[in-house]
Parts: structure tokens; sequence; C-alpha cells
């Protein structure tokens, strides 16, 4: 088992290990483990910039021992919402944290000079990085690292770019060039604690207790994951295949959702992105590869016959939020803007709908480019591509406050009722119904992923009660406690069952049955829920944006009373727990 | 005509996609979940936008590892490659450094880890760049098949 936690203190640059077996035997480890070490390492009313603000990155039993255990889970107060941040990220980072042999690092304090962190299995070190300090592309930043390290094929590099050290309040965090602790601000809580990357070089290896038993199970998840459709979405065209059904069914977000059908959708689809694929890659320990890159050839500007080739990655939830919400017509300028958030290092998701929101609010006359500097008009990728620039430079107040997200954008400047916005987090990909907005509100990290409420409405032909509505999204929820424990990709929740993890835990030493874990997922979840409540949550707060009641869904339009039966509901169980 | 043998090949260096599922089939091998005792690795090229690649023994028939080697631990296998006796292993890492291509590596304990050719990896890679054949000796060590 891996039970040893880091410690990293960057106001005294110190470390240590300590043996949490404690901590991993009641709560598996990654979230479920990572919320009791916020709540042994920070006082829930801490600012998310402050010296004492605390960064845990978490594993779980099953990285580097079992395929598609590829996630690592980041957790920190988020200078987004204010509120309990957490996302996680795959690339190398689970797997080089396990085999480095920690189950959790938790990161502390505040350096007072431009540093990286190195964590090389047992030792750690402090680099002096005030020389890469204002390398805003995280690209280089990372090639750069890469090149005075150790550890080539066994490292992550987590890095932040011009977004985290500018203190954009939804900066992500980049690692392996093609995956990102995406949501909620962690590059920014980094950059607020002048860490420009925490690289973990991780080589070695923990005794199964039943080897047998081991190379049974892993091969019954090797199998279904190469041989079953369980995997075939991710395998083939990606999250991108989204596009075209949800188009056809109205349930694709357009230009601020002012509508959710759209003309140059075949364009941004998964099968048109597929045709300039460059190449596929994995995160480590999955044969799935569903990273995507595509290629986006570039003439120089002033000769001719040379070109430059970027390789982007794509998904559905970039496509959304940088290309149909922005009401780019071809893929190509899509990629620019992607091009330009990827190098900065922001979420894409925030980034797109605080642009749409801003578009908006240009053709309603609520600001102009007196605020915007350059005329923000959909399709324009020239002026989104300029527009990112400056909400990482914040050049003036305008971009300063846009830098906070489109709550406080909206706040500011008006705008609310088309401000897309739930818990403070900007709205994912789907208007597909209630289950969607509501599950993005009641979600404990705002996030599509913590209950698939977008993925029960394309299922779903009428609608229960509200109550019920909350109480099938809170269960889905509380059994994903469980898979970012272990901790597993969510895309793979179709091979990961209660009764297969039941059996894969065993060989790594932990013998629990099915209806326990159910119950400790529930567990997990009302602790994630009273740490979200301490650091003042309030579901009575809660905001429903007009616009989403306006706009066509899948389900037709959308009624407030209902939504609002089942917001009120939550805020209930909230309120007892 | 010389012996064939079966050595680990590679069918395809360019489509391997950096998923190290051969560096863990390695480890696993040995009972270990992780990578301390592999003999294979997956690395990227300069970062994952220039692809990426594995890197493992190319089961040379004059072995630098093995001429390196002070105690005889590291011995050239009949057709290609070494035979790794661990008990005469003193982890002193010349072999390591031998290695044109760093194909040997360091387990925690300080010995090698070398891959003998057993073809176990194979079976788990799932994108067609590794195979387990027979072949004639040096043959299969061209890159380009």
């Amino acid at each position: 088992m891996l039970t040893k936690v880091l410690y990293i203190d960057l106001s005294r640059y110190r470390y240590w290990t300590e043996n949490r077996k404690d901590l991993f035997e009641e709560w598996l480890g990654g979230t479920g483990v990572a919320v009791q070490l916020m709540k042994e390492n920070m006082d829930p009313k801490t600012e998310p910039f402050d010296e004492e603000s605390t960064v845990v990155f978490a594993v779980g039993p099953l990285n580097a021992a079992y395929p598609l255990a590829s996630k690592t889970v980041a957790m920190f107060k988020s200078p987004l919402t204010g509120n309990l941040g957490e996302s996680h990220a795959g690339g190398r980072t689970s797997t080089s944290i396990a085999n480095a042999g920690y189950g959790a690092i938790v990161i502390k304090g505040k350096s007072k000079k431009p540093i990286y962190i190195v964590v090389n299995n047992d030792k750690v070190h402090f680099r002096d990085a005030r020389v890469i300090w204002g390398i805003e592309d995280s690209l280089i930043v990372a090639r750069i690292i890469a090149e005075n390290e150790g550890g080539r094929g066994i490292r992550s590099v987590m890095r932040i770019g011009g977004a985290g050290e500018k203190l954009v309040r939804y900066a992500c965090v980049t690692t392996e060039t093609y995956r990102h602790f995406g949501r909620l601000g962690l590059g920014a809580v980094l950059g607020s604690k002048n860490v420009k990357a925490v690289v973990v070089i991780g080589r070695g290896s923990r005794k199964v207790q039943d080897r047998k038993l081991y190379r049974e199970v892993y091969d019954e998840i090797f199998k279904l994951a190469t041989e079953s459709d369980a995997m075939k979405k991710y395998h083939l065209l990606g999250t991108a295949v989204n596009v075209k059904p949800l188009n056809e069914k109205r349930g694709l977000p357009v230009m601020n959702l002012k509508k959710t059908s759209y003309e140059y959708a075949e364009n941004l689809s998964g099968e048109s992105l597929a045709e300039i694929i460059g190449r596929r890659v994995a995160c480590s320990h999955c044969p799935v590869a569903c990273i995507h890159i595509a290629t986006l050839r570039l003439p120089y500007e002033n000769e001719p016959y040379f070109y430059k080739t970027l390789m982007l990655s794509y998904d559905y939830e970039p496509i959304y939020a940088l290309g149909t919400m922005l009401g780019m017509k071809t893929r190509e300028d899509f990629l620019k803007v992607l091009y330009r958030v990827e190098a900065y290092a922001l979420d894409a998701m925030t980034t797109g709908v605080c642009l749409a929101w801003a578009t908006e609010a240009t053709e309603r006359g609520i600001i102009s480019e007196r605020e915007t500097i350059v005329k923000l008009e959909f399709g324009n990728s020239e002026a989104y591509s300029k527009a990112v620039e400056y909400i990482v430079h914040q050049p003036n107040e305008f971009y300063t406050i846009l830098a906070q997200g489109v709550e406080k954008a909206s706040e500011v400047y008006g705008g609310k009722e088309f401000a897309l916005a739930f818990g403070g987090n900007e709205m994912p990909g789907y208007h597909t119904g209630y289950a969607a907005h509501i599950g993005y509100s009641i979600g404990l990290r705002h996030s599509h992923l913590d209950n698939a409420g977008y993925s029960y409405d394309q299922k779903v032909e009428s609608y229960p009660e509200p109550e019920e509505l909350v109480k099938t999204l809170m269960k889905e929820e509380q059994w994903r406690q469980i898979l970012s424990s272990l901790v597993v990709c969510f895309f793979a929740r179709g091979i990961y069952k209660p009764e297969i993890v039941c059996r894969a835990l065993k060989p790594v030493g932990i013998e629990i049955e099915e209806s326990e874990l159910k119950k400790l997922g529930e567990k997990i979840y009302f602790e994630k829920l009273r740490l979200k409540k301490a650091m003042g949550f309030d579901a009575k707060k809660l905001r429903l944006p007009d616009r989403i009641f306006e706009t066509e869904t899948p389900h037709g339009k959308l009624n407030r009373d209902y939504a609002k039966r089942a917001i009120d509901y939550f805020a209930k169980i909230v309120e007892s727990c | 005509m010389s012996k064939k043998v079966r050595r680990l090949v590679i069918k395809d260096i360019e489509k391997c996609v950096g998923c190290g599922m051969c560096m863990y089939a390695c480890s696993r091998r040995k009972g270990e979940a992780g990578i301390d005792a592999s003999g294979i690795l997956a690395v990227s090229l300069s970062g994952f936008e220039r692809g990426a690649t594995v890197i493992f023994c190319r089961a040379c028939v004059e072995a630098p590892c093995a001429q390196v080697c002070p105690t005889g631990a590291m011995r050239v296998r009949e057709g290609g490659g070494v035979i790794y006796h661990e008990t005469d292993c003193i982890g002193c890492g010349n072999c390591i450094d031998a290695c044109t291509i760093h194909a040997i590596f360091r387990r925690s304990d300080g010995k090698p880890a070398v891959c003998v050719h057993c073809g176990y990896c194979a079976d788990y890679c799932p994108h067609g760049v590794l195979a387990y054949e027979e072949v004639e000796p040096e043959s299969f060590r061209r890159v380009i098949v």
C-alpha cells in the first residue's frame, strides 16, 4: 500500500515524510485522502493566495498497478470560486508520484523567490526559477526544465504558464504538454506561491500480495480496455465525437448559448478534426491513447514557403468553449485560439465562456472597445487571440476583472442573466436538459464530470420529481468519489465497476466488500461537502443564469420552478449535513 | 544459415504512443506493481508534441555491457543480447554506463534492469510497436522493417 505522505514547506524550504497508514486505510487515496489532508493542513477560511493556502496532490491504491488508473487528484482552495478546488489530471502525474513511493504530496507555505520543485524519489530539491519566471509559454518552460533534470520517461513536469504567474483565477497547471489540472485555478495558486513547476521523478515498485491474482485481474481489465467496447468512444474519435449528435439534438451551446444548433458544427466536429490528426499519445499506463493531437500548419507572415507546424490536443470541451461558444466557423480558427490558451496555460472552458459573455455584452452595448480594446465579435479568431493575451496581461481594469471569471465580471458590468457560471465555475458544454444544469450546480466541483447529468439527460425521456433527480445525481457523484480515490480515469468508469474494483484491490492489500465500498463513497462525498461548507459554500446562494431557461434543449425549454425545487432540496441536504 | 532465435523486435517505432504498457508488463512479470525492475522505458521525444518511443536492449552480439562487467554477471547470449546473473552482480553500474543507447536501467537496489528478450511485454503493446518473433540473428536489429 502507498501510505507515505511527502510534506513540502515552501516558507522554510524544508520537506519531510510521514507514514499515514491511518488515512489511506480509512479513505483509500485520491479524493478521500486529499479531503482529510486539506482539513489537517489548512484553516478552511484561509484565502487561496495566502501563504497558509495548501495544495494536495493525491494518488490511490490502483495507480501504477493497473491500466487506466492514470489520474492524480489535486485539491486546493479555488481562487475562482473562493471555495473548494479539486481537479484531476493524467499524463505521467500519478505513475510518477506512485512510483516515487508517495500516496500524496502536500505543499504548504510560500517561496520568497521563484522556484521550481523537483521530487526525485526520496529527495526534494528547490531549484532557482528566477531566470525562467516570466517565460509565458508553458511548453517552453517544460522544455527548459526537461533539459535540466533527469528522469526521462519517468517524470511528470507540472507547470504553470503566463496565466498562473499573473494570477488569472482560472490559470491551469499543464503536464506532459497535453494534460491539465484544468479547472478552478490551481495554476494561480502555484503562481501565488512563486512555484513555476512541480517535477516528480519516480522509479520504483511495490510488491503485490498475490502475484497470480494480480496478473489475472490485470489481464481482465486489459482485455476489457482493448477488446470490448468499453473504451471505444475514446479510442476512436474521442470526446470530440459529441459535437455532431449534440448539435443534431439541439444540446450544443453556441455563441454564449444564444442557440443550440449550429450551421458550422460539421467543421468543428470530431470527424473534421480527425482529418488533421498528426499523432495520438497516451497517459502513462493507459492503452487507449485518447489524446488526439491536431496539426495546425501556419505560413510565416512574410516569407513564402516557410511554415511552422503546431501540434495541439483537442477534446470536446475546448471545441465547445473556444469553438462553438465563440462562433468559430473553421477548425483552424478554433485551433489558433486554443494555441494561445494552451501556451499561457489557461483553463480552456472558463476562458471560452468568459469571452463569449464579453462578446454578447459588447453586442448589447453593456461594454465597448473602451473596455475590450479589440472588437470582440463571434467568429473573429484574431480578436479572441488578442483578448486571451489581455486576460493574462490585464492592461486595463476590465481585463483585470475578466481574469477573475464571468461571475465577477457580470457583477461589475451587468449581464448576469447571460453569464454562464454555476457555483462560480463556468459552464461545461452541455445544454442537454435539467440534469446537466442541476448537476453543475450541485456537483461539489461544479463540473459536468461530478455526476454526469449531461449523460442522464441524453438517456431519459421524462424527468422524475426534482428531488428524485437530485438523489440520482448525488448517488452517481458518491460512486465517483471511489473512482477518484483509486484514482482511475473517469473515462474508464465502464470498466471499473464495484465488483472488479474489489477484486483489483485485493492483490494490492485491500480487502473490501462492494457494499462497504459504496458506503465509503457516500462517506467521502459528505466529508467533502462538509469541507466545502466550512470553506463558505452556501447552496441557497446558487444562481441559475436566466439564459438556460430561454434557449431550447433536447427536452424543450426548461422550467425554472423545476430547477428551483431541485436546488432548494439540495440546499436542505447541505444545511443538515 | 545461422540458427534462428526469438527476440523482442520493433515492428514500427513511429506508432509508439508512449503509454508505457510494456514497462509495467516487465515489472509485473516479476511480481511487482510499478517499473522498478523494468528493462524497457517509454519516453517522449523532447516533449509529446514530437511523439514517443521505447528504449530497450538491442541484443548486441558484441555486447559492451557484458564486456565491461567485472564479475561476469552480464554474459553474452547466443544469438545476441545478454543473460543476467543477479547473484554475481555487485551493482557497479559499468553496464549501465557502457550501453550507448542507455537501455540498461538502475533498480532501486542499485542493480541493473535489462531486457532479457522474454517477450512478455509484447502482448501488452496495444498499437503494434513491439512483437516477439523468431528471427535471424542480427537481421532484427534494423529499426526500419
